[in-house]
């Protein structure tokens, strides 16, 4: 049997094997100090963020600034579950867990609820019925009132009440489930699912969040996000007043310092490997045609609106996994790290990297990360000059090439699937067609 | 799920209104762009939508697939209400449009602008994609393979890999309505497809639009203002200018109205007569 | 019968909601100003303060978002740098209360001027991202630019008032000249702005270029002209309101310009984006909802950055054109 050429899982898998091994090489042979160990898996940590913008901003075209919120959401959220596990915090080792989860499938399971009563079309055969005792304005507001309510019963009932079940549920059989196991193992056990919640999460806050704003133009967008980022530092800032242990302002400490190279290495590799083959199939391309044009796409059945909101939840949920293991990485978390202007990051990285690139993406995150550390060598006077120099990289970027470094093409593995060209069946004529090619085109 | 239609005839049989279109109006805050405009088409007709610039044919257009919310009145796709319906569920239920200005998928390739057509219908969901499990694989080829068999209908399989953004005018112009088609649509409408070219490609273009309106067994409303691609292709037309109709009936009839004339001012209209 | 009786059922449903909800949010208001209202009046003049600084800046927002459909992120800090410059001016020179306002105008001026040649006019022609990415960048590179210690410097520093503090009390109620300065200026400028974008030549270019460049451009408006001109125009409001902010809030710093440029920009969107009368009007919204928060809500100084964005939300929801928005505009 002829091999031509590696299949493209085959060239991934290696790829991430050799690096890997070579990275933790390095590590546990300590070429590299602590300091440096840690600026390694912070820049492929927030390449893996990075990615997430991609999505939202390179594939789907959306304007979106209030990134670093979710990896804040995934970072606490996160944190709160192996805390508890580990440390406690809640009297209950599964207490962070519990609280995270019945959040999570409560809020999951209302939304669906309500989009299955579909509210929209209750409220406007309500209006059509009561058109013939009352006036306009009085069934608006008749039927906006009984469909209010009809959402607040729904989440109480079915949000409340299946987050209030899970909370039991987990509470009670967690901690016998996992304690009889060693140390090791529980933590680590925790610690995969704290990230898959933590992404999930930020995914589904990032899905609420998007539904009101993501058919405004694209200033408003960018405001909205921008606003949204804000209110969640302002909550970041307060949340110990709802959770102590979070110390809002003075920063979450005690969180377990599980993020090491190899979940580094699995997690970018997964998160890359995924956003490669979502983006090279179907749904992939019904969102790049929703960016490049939203009208065209729609008039080709394309539901814009259903494509736009999913970018923008998976590239939260991107964001909710990168923050999650952040936490974990340096074992302190403070809203300063979750600001908006901490949202430019992950756009530095992408627009100077390769718009719509997911090499480029992760070629820019280790830019800056490299940029940022590698010039705290500088001397003393010049070391706040590293905060000059990342707004001016956008600068320049933006007025001389503003798609970044790689455009939008791909490296390796990355790259779109070839598709070969179609063989003309034995004998039939090829299509009849009276635009002839080419040669007459203008 | 519709099959390709590989029918070289029309049904002759088949006479049923494909769109109704009733008193549609269309205001633009103060401003009142269309103005009672109503149509009925048959199945299998190739009509004509003229006026001068800005008569608000476009505006028609857009409120038929969805891109404009419509004012007043009802608009009616094979006995369905489609009035005020989002773009993509009219779309898929079975009209198919270009745009006056050229709206390819600029940084997708000439394959994936066409792919993007099947997607409503992909026999796999988002995570038999990321998974990569065999439904996407044979899903994806399937797609590929009727995607590639529509390119060579109209000459352009072997611009697959092309970026349409690098396609030549008149390529563009061709794989808009590709793209169109290869929704499945039983009523075409095109939005000035003549428009920027030369009078070899205009002829082309006739031949294309009898051939797709034959192969694809299509209803089409066309818009253009350039008479001769009107007349020599519509079965009937009618004439709006400043949103409402002046004139309706075959190219001869249309002609010699004295309203349509006025309306172009005459220049056109000289042509008209030739 | 029985359906007379449906719709006078119905119909007291419809009101009785009405009247319910409007009198809950009557007793609570009432509530609080009937409790203390020396202090609801205090709190209301603290939000007018606010609202006039604010309507100074986010008028600017909404005429450069007219003319060139951008969100000039690096407004709020011109109005940082004209807030230094004062002070130098103030501590360094020796100025008084009016050179140095006039210092820290013409310096904004320039400097909003010199933005837009540098980094907004390559990119006129680019889609309107790369214009508002660049911005972004802009406004960051000014905020650390600044901080560096041979420019400004990255501590806060604690503002010398160029006249003396001079408060009245009438009935419990205490108010300042600061005030009284603030709120002078603010509607003069509104005046001025108004009658410069309405009635004068250059106003009309304004217009014109705002609303159809190529257009304009064909009639014979020197477009980047006029540009250049409404970033000039709006580099002198920021320029004067920040100073009477720094007077007002006396502590600078080179991050101090993101929160009031952006509350101001919400405020621009709130009254319509566009509409000056709405720029003026949704900032008097804001700073009361902001000294509505601080004084009434528990945890109010540290809420109040996000309550303002949560009254953005609410209006993005309901109208997100704007009070005084064309509701036809195109914001989908």
């Amino acid at each position: 049997m002829k091999i031509r050429s590696l299949p493209t899982w085959l060239t991934g898998l290696v790829f991430f094997v050799i690096v890997g091994a070579v990275v933790q090489v390095a590590f546990s042979q300590g070429w590299l100090s602590d300091y440096w160990q840690q600026v390694i898996m912070a820049g492929t940590i927030l390449a893996i963020s990075a990615q997430g913008l991609n999505l939202k901003y390179g594939y789907a075209g959306l304007f979106a600034l209030g990134h670093a919120a979710f990896y804040g959401i995934g970072a606490y959220s996160s944190a709160l579950i192996t805390k508890d596990w580990v440390v406690g915090w809640s009297g209950n080792p599964a207490g962070g867990l519990a609280g995270v989860l019945a959040i999570e499938i409560g809020f999951i399971l209302a939304v669906v609820a309500i989009s299955k009563l579909q509210l929209g079309h209750v409220r406007h055969s309500m209006r059509e019925r009561l058109a013939q005792w009352l006036s306009p304005f009085e069934s608006t507001v008749l039927s906006t009132a009984v469909i209010i309510l009809i959402s607040l019963v729904v989440v109480v009932v079915v949000g409340g009440g299946s987050g209030w079940l899970v909370r039991q549920g987990v509470l009670a059989a967690v901690p016998p489930l996992l304690g009889g196991l060693p140390i090791e193992i529980s933590q680590q056990i925790i610690f995969v699912i704290a990230l898959l919640a933590a992404a999930v999460l930020a995914g589904a806050i990032g899905f609420l969040v998007s539904l009101p704003i993501l058919n405004l133009t694209y200033d408003y967008l960018c405001i909205a996000t921008l606003g949204f980022g804000i209110i969640t530092y302002v909550f970041f800032n307060n949340a110990d007043q709802l959770i102590p242990t979070m110390k809002g302002a003075r920063g979450m400490v005690g969180i377990p310092s599980l993020t090491t190279w190899p979940w580094v290495l699995g997690c970018v590799a997964v998160a890359l490997v995924v956003m490669r083959n979502f983006i090279y199939s179907s749904t992939g391309r019904a969102i790049l045609s929703v960016r490049d044009d939203a009208i065209a796409a729609g008039t080709m059945g394309i539901d814009t609106f259903r494509y736009k909101t999913l970018a923008y939840a998976i590239g939260c949920g991107y964001a909710g996994l990168a923050g999650g293991l952040y936490a974990h990485l340096y074992s302190f978390l403070h809203p300063s790290n979750f600001t908006w202007l901490k949202s430019v990051d992950p756009f530095v990285m992408v627009v100077f990297g390769g718009v719509g690139s997911m090499t480029g993406t992760t070629l820019g995150a280790y830019v800056f990360v490299t940029l940022l550390e590698g010039l705290r060598v500088l001397p003393a006077e010049f070391i706040d000059w590293r905060y000059v120099i990342y707004p001016l990289i956008l600068l320049f970027v933006m007025l001389f090439r503003p798609q970044g470094i790689m455009g939008t093409s791909e490296l390796g593995f990355l790259k779109p699937p070839r598709v070969a060209l179609r063989k003309p069946k034995q004998g039939a004529p090829a299509g009849v067609s009276p635009a002839e090619p080419q040669a007459s085109e203008s | 799920m519709m099959a390709q239609s590989d029918v070289q005839n029309p049904n002759p049989g088949d006479n049923s209104t494909v769109l109704k279109i009733d008193e549609l109006t269309k205001f633009f805050g103060g401003l009142r762009a269309v103005h009672d405009f109503d149509v009925h088409i048959k199945q299998g007709e190739l009509v004509g939508l003229i006026g001068p610039n800005g008569a608000g044919k476009t505006t028609i257009f857009n409120m038929i697939t969805g891109i404009y919310p419509v004012s007043e009145g009802t608009i009616a796709f094979k006995g369905q209400d489609i009035t005020d319906m989002p773009s993509h569920e009219i779309t898929q239920l079975g009209i198919g449009r270009t745009f006056q200005r050229i709206r390819v998928f600029r940084n997708l390739t000439v394959l994936d602008n066409v792919r993007v057509a099947y997607h409503p219908h992909a026999d796999y969901g988002m995570f038999d994609g990321i998974l990569r499990l065999g439904r996407f694989g044979r899903g994806e080829r399937e797609m590929t393979e009727r995607a590639q068999e529509f390119l060579s209908v109209f000459g352009m399989e072997d611009l697959q890999d092309t970026l349409a953004t690098n396609l030549p005018y008149g390529a563009q112009r061709r794989l808009e309505i590709a793209r169109a088609l290869a929704t499945e649509p039983d009523l075409l409408l095109l939005d000035e497809p003549a428009a920027g070219m030369n009078p070899q490609e205009i002829v082309e273009l006739m031949e294309l639009i009898h051939f797709i309106r034959d192969r694809f067994n299509l209803t089409i409303l066309l818009i253009e203002h350039q008479m001769r691609v009107v007349m020599g292709i519509c079965e009937w037309m009618t004439v709006i200018d400043f949103g409402q109709i002046i004139a309706r009936g075959t190219p001869k009839e249309i002609q010699n109205n004295p309203r349509v004339i006025e309306a172009y001012l005459g220049s056109q209209a000289t042509r008209m007569v030739d | 019968m029985k359906d007379n009786l449906v719709k006078i059922v119905l119909k007291a449903l419809s009101w009785g909601i009405l009247v319910v909800i409007a009198g809950v949010v009557i007793s609570i208001v009432a509530n609080i100003v009937a409790e203390d209202p020396v202090t609801f009046v205090q709190q209301v003049l603290n939000g007018l303060q606010l609202g006039f600084v604010y309507a100074m800046i986010a008028v600017g927002y909404t005429l450069v978002y007219g003319v060139v459909k951008l969100i000039n992120f690096a407004y709020g800090d011109v109005f940082m740098v004209g807030a230094f410059v004062s002070f130098y001016g103030i501590t360094q020179y020796g100025l008084s209360f009016v050179p140095a306002l006039v210092l820290a105008t013409v310096a904004c001026l320039f400097l909003a001027v010199v933005i837009d040649r540098v980094a907004y006019k390559p990119l006129r022609d680019a889609p309107r991202i790369a214009a508002l990415i660049t911005a972004l960048g802009m406004s960051i590179f000014l905020e650390y630019f600044t901080a560096l210690k041979f420019v400004f410097s990255p501590d806060y520093i604690a503002f010398e008032r160029p006249f003396e503090l001079v408060t009245w009390n009438v009935g419990g109620v205490t108010f300042t000249n600061i005030q009284l300065v603030i709120a002078i200026t603010s509607i003069v400028y509104f005046l001025g702005v108004q009658y410069i974008v309405g009635r004068t030549k250059i106003g009309k270019a304004m217009r014109a270029s705002a609303f159809d460049k190529p257009t304009a451009r064909l009639m014979g408006i020197n477009v980047n002209a006029v540009i250049g001109a409404t970033f000039a125009l709006t580099g002198a409001l920021a320029g004067t309101a920040s100073m009477l902010y720094a007077t007002a809030y006396p502590q600078i710093f080179t991050f101090m310009g993101i929160q009031p440029g952006l509350k101001s920009f919400v405020a621009a969107v709130i009254g319509g984006i566009g509409s000056i009368p709405g720029a003026f009007v949704g900032s008097l919204i804001m700073g009361f909802i902001e000294a509505m928060t601080v004084g009434y809500m528990p945890l109010g100084s540290t809420l109040k950055d996000g309550m303002a964005f949560l009254v953005l939300i609410a209006m993005l929801l309901i109208k997100p054109t704007g009070i005084f928005g064309d509701p036809f505009e195109e914001v989908k």
